[in-house]
């Protein structure tokens, strides 16, 4: 599902990617790690399609709109409610029968309550349960997490474990951390940078 | 085509319902615009007021500049951006969705500005508030394209007015042009060609200012 070769990636005169090389297939689960500044955030939004590689060989074999990404920010509008934030997507996304399933995600991280509450009163936790909803809601076949456990409480932390555990059995997922002991169980690919 | 406008529409809706909530634009507008007008009013002497005529389209171009300063503030304080690049949508209905929610901005501003400046200098004529209208048009298609180049920049805040006040002028003189002239239908045509030609560029290379 990707492929790449000899992957670099320069900022100016800084080199954040030297010679990546990855090939993760369909189903696979990928865990990136790395300390802060390793390039693994990077290396997440080049195969995003977000930036381009400075050099080198990237094929991602699934369509735009079948990718889920999950950035160091949350990616909603604070100024909206979660779900106006979710509506917003799952128009743009097409998807099906959008309003049960904007209930059903918001129903599983913990955050139907507070649905009507705009997302800036929010925890950042909360935010990244909002997130994870995002990044969930049209079933994405491709999930680029970076830092998912990011921010999360030990209830949010349990929740994740388990939502990643069913998402490994059919979906491909690359997730970038620093604490790659957390999913290891499911990893199936490991790159490592740093 | 309809998937298209609905995606527009989408955004556009969740820019008016931002500024809804938040209230930070449009008082802003209006009290800059109502403003400039006073101080146009204090400024001319009774032998030059026939110079009121360019100061309206003076006072609109850097009204707009307010709200397109602001377009794309939301998606860079959280990142947004990334979000909306990454949804199957044409990357063009971000910038359309963009347009029509700064026209409604404007539109609700002229609203107000457009009385004040028949009050203060006599009298507005249709021709004008064609004028005005088609300007709109011109005016938030270039100035939505500059804007999401500029806020890629480090110097966001000086970028956007050096490159769009530029792009301006020929709104300023066609507006001009249709509120003096005693016949405003070539100046309308002008304003309607520019409207034309600019949606169409900044339409086709919007895709490219967003992504890398």
């Amino acid at each position: 599902m990707i492929r790449a070769r000899g992957l670099e990636k320069r900022y100016g005169g800084k080199r954040v990617l030297r010679d990546v090389d990855l090939d993760v297939d369909r189903g696979d689960v990928a865990v990136v790690t790395g300390p802060n500044g390793s390039g693994k955030t990077t290396l997440l939004r080049v195969v995003a399609g977000l930036l381009a590689p400075t050099r080198g060989e990237l094929e991602v074999r699934v369509e735009r709109g079948r990718l889920g990404f999950l950035a160091h920010e949350p990616l909603v509008y604070r100024e909206l409610t979660a779900v106006e934030n979710l509506d917003l997507f799952g128009r743009l996304y097409r998807v099906p029968e959008r309003r049960e399933r904007i209930g059903m995600l918001l129903e599983r991280f913990g955050l139907w309550d507070v649905r009507g509450e705009r997302v800036g009163a929010y925890s950042r936790g909360m935010q990244q349960r909002l997130a994870l909803c995002r990044t969930l809601l049209h079933e994405p076949e491709l999930l680029l997490l970076d830092e998912p456990y990011n921010a999360l409480d030990a209830e949010g932390a349990e929740l994740l474990d388990r939502e990643l555990r069913e998402l490994a059995a059919s979906r491909t997922l690359v997730v970038a951390t620093h604490d790659p002991d957390r999913i290891s169980s499911l990893a199936t690919t490991r790159v490592a940078f740093g | 085509m309809s998937g298209y406008i609905r995606d527009a529409a989408a955004l556009a809706r969740k820019d008016l319902l931002l500024e809804l909530r938040g209230k930070e634009l449009l008082p802003a507008m209006a009290l800059f615009v109502l403003a400039m007008l006073v101080a146009f009013r204090f400024a001319l002497t009774s032998e030059q007021e026939a110079a009121s005529q360019g100061l309206l389209w003076v006072a609109i171009v850097f009204t707009a500049l307010l709200a397109l300063g602001r377009a794309f503030v939301p998606e860079r304080e959280q990142g947004i951006l990334d979000a909306l690049v990454l949804a199957p949508c044409d990357r063009s209905a971000i910038w359309l969705g963009k347009v029509l929610a700064t026209m409604a901005f404007l539109l609700v501003v002229e609203a107000v500005a457009l009385p004040a400046f028949g009050l203060f200098f006599g009298g507005v004529s249709w021709a004008t508030v064609a004028a005005v209208v088609l300007a709109n048009v011109g005016i938030c298609a270039v100035g939505t394209l500059l804007a999401a180049m500029a806020v890629a920049g480090r110097a966001r805040e000086v970028l956007l007015p050096l490159l769009f006040l530029p792009l301006a002028i020929p709104v300023v003189v066609g507006g001009v042009g249709a509120t003096v002239a005693d016949d405003p239908a070539r100046y309308l045509a002008f304003l309607g060609l520019y409207d034309g030609v600019f949606a169409i560029l900044a339409w086709a290379t919007f895709e490219y200012v967003v992504v890398e």
